[in-house]
């Protein structure tokens, strides 16, 4: 189940499906069953009480209000989740060690290092660094947070922002004008949303886009290091698998997902008024003409 | 439909039972448009959840996000009658503001409540899968003493006040009532059952987060107008009682449609199946009515 229609956490759930596929575990082995909630709370309860009353080999639940819901209505059902970027925060496990209880899952947490990193690569000279987002999304708070306290080790300024609808994003990156060298964007859906009204801004300002998530370098980022939410249904799908070849889910310690792949957009660079250098245009694993 | 399926339905129907008795009390009794719900909601649920993580009692944390919510309401009620701020405008005010304020609450945007106590804890077993049942049966005693409260404040002297202003604020004042204190109270109370409804609903989804707001006047609204027309009412307590029940059926419905796919309908199509049922349920009397009048013309 899952608690929007949203790209990244569709092309989880195909991911989760293909490897299922790939295991031999087609339409005539198992029976998969998809609900999304389309943004409504309420709604993602009840499919949870629905899967649970289906008495399936297990759930897979996409997004951390939907797992929530789910780890909070059974506790003998098998629930995987995926997509979460914090699942000990959001009390689904209680550590990173296997959980004993009937839930384990994939994180999609990203590490912060190599994103400051790939700031810099873009933008040697970077000193501030400016970051639009939704207040109200945990995905973006956690990374706020993180990425604060990595720039402040490396001698480098976060200037936040917040948008909490996505008509307040242009405006938001319209105040960082004249205040940042960079702006990073991580998975905030918000912001993906409507990044084209950020990119403009970006353009017409000169100041290169960095981002965390690899959809948006098409679209116009100069460059992002993401996680694919493809592969992260994978793994996921694997752990899904492991399940219905009857391990227990309280055996198998909750991952964090490990494919990360970086795309670089050298016009869009250039209109943002940077050179990328050979060597990461060389190391990307997409590059966008 | 299995069992569990349609416990959970009447679970969070009876959830939201509460908040269209609010939703009657500021839409139909007192004629104000109020937006204000879908900030006193999650309003009632942060309140709720923050007040369980810091350890205090999950039924002394109900009660503060009721409190929590009457003060939601009353400020939109002040900005229409004493700043003169239209209604809509002001709930909408209210509305916007809360969503930042609910995330100063919450200090986060997603708070959870996995394996803290709540009100519910001392009845559910620890080993088994049991709180499908239990959870249900516990909202059904809750939302009945709050509807049989209502009714009892609604049929009071300041009851009828407070209907008089709603219905006609003009003839109200001239028989001396307080048509401005009156509005301000009816506001505290609606939005109160509305926040009260979050603080139970963070309780059973295991955790509070800041999108939970969205659509929640929307579903209140449904439920107050399929409780209208399946049981057209005069009297207070049909029409409270046709409220709850117009929640609880707009809840099967949305179960309905959940268990809609062996005739084709995927995932993406829930929100229009839902619609789909809800409209037939609101024109459903409207043609009876006409099968019986043709009935009648038939020659016999």
């Amino acid at each position: 189940m899952s608690i929007v229609d949203h790209p990244a956490l569709n092309a989880t759930r195909d991911g989760i499906i293909d490897e299922l596929k790939a295991a031999g575990y087609d339409q005539d082995k198992v029976k998969i069953q998809f609900q999304s909630a389309q943004g409504n709370m309420a709604t993602a309860g009840q499919i949870a009480r629905k899967f649970i009353g289906d008495k399936p080999d297990a759930i897979v639940a996409i997004s951390t209000p939907a797992a929530q819901s789910v780890v909070a209505a059974t506790k003998t059902i098998p629930v995987v989740f995926t997509t979460v970027t914090d699942p000990v925060a959001a009390k689904l496990v209680s550590s990173w060690q296997p959980s004993g209880t009937n839930v384990t899952g994939v994180s999609d947490s990203v590490a912060i290092g190599p994103q400051v990193d790939l700031i810099l690569k873009v933008k040697p000279d970077a000193k501030r660094v400016g970051m639009v987002y939704s207040p109200g999304e945990v995905n973006s708070t956690v990374v706020v947070k993180e990425l604060k306290d990595e720039l402040t080790k490396r001698g480098m300024t976060l200037v936040e922002a917040p948008a909490p609808r996505t008509v307040d994003v242009t405006p938001a990156a319209k105040n960082l004008v004249g205040k940042v060298d960079v702006i990073y964007t991580n998975t905030d859906n918000n912001v993906i949303s409507t990044y084209e009204s950020l990119v403009n801004v970006a353009n017409q300002a000169k100041i290169p886009l960095i981002a965390g998530d690899n959809s948006v370098v098409k679209r116009g980022a100069a460059a992002a290091l993401g996680m694919s939410y493809y592969d992260l249904g994978r793994q996921t799908g694997k752990i899904v698998i492991r399940l219905l070849e009857g391990e227990q889910p309280g055996t198998i310690a909750p991952e964090v997902g490990n494919k990360l792949s970086l795309s670089v957009n050298p016009a869009a660079a250039e209109k943002q008024g940077v050179t990328l250098s050979a060597d990461l245009i060389q190391s990307a694993q997409e590059v966008i003409k | 439909m299995s069992l569990i399926s349609l416990m959970g339905a009447l679970e969070i129907g009876l959830i939201f039972a509460l908040v269209a008795l609010g939703v009657l009390i500021s839409f139909r009794l007192l004629n104000f448009p109020d937006l204000t719900a879908d900030g006193s909601f999650p309003l009632g649920g942060a309140v709720a959840a923050v007040m369980i993580v810091s350890g205090y009692n999950p039924w002394l944390a109900c009660g503060m996000a009721a409190l929590a919510g009457a003060g939601a309401g009353c400020l939109t009620a002040w900005l229409h009658v004493r700043l003169g701020i239209l209604q809509l405008l002001a709930s909408i005010l209210v509305m916007i503001a809360l969503y930042s304020i609910n995330l100063r609450i919450m200090g986060a945007p997603n708070l959870a409540l996995i394996g803290l106590p709540s009100v519910f804890t001392p009845f559910i077993s620890q080993v088994e899968d049991n709180a499908w049942l239990i959870q249900p049966i516990l909202l059904l005693f809750v939302v009945l003493f709050a509807k049989l409260a209502l009714d009892a404040f609604l049929t009071s002297e300041m009851g009828l006040a407070l209907r008089a202003t709603g219905a006609n604020p003009r003839m109200a004042r001239a028989q001396g009532i307080a048509t401005s204190r009156l509005t301000v109270i009816g506001m505290a109370l609606s939005n109160a059952l509305i926040a009260l409804a979050g603080a139970f609903y963070v309780q059973t989804q295991g955790g509070a987060d800041i999108s939970m707001g969205i659509g929640t006047i929307v579903v209140g609204l449904a439920a107050v107008i399929i409780g209208e027309t399946l049981l057209p009412a005069r009297s207070l307590y049909l029409i409270t009682l046709a409220t709850l029940l117009g929640a609880l059926l707009y809840r099967l419905m949305i179960s309905l449609a959940l268990n809609a796919d062996f005739i084709g309908l995927q995932a993406q199509d829930l929100n229009l199946i839902t619609a789909v049922l809800v409209t037939l349920a609101l024109i459903l009397p409207k043609l009876k009515q006409k099968l019986k009048s043709k009935q009648g013309k038939q020659p016999s």
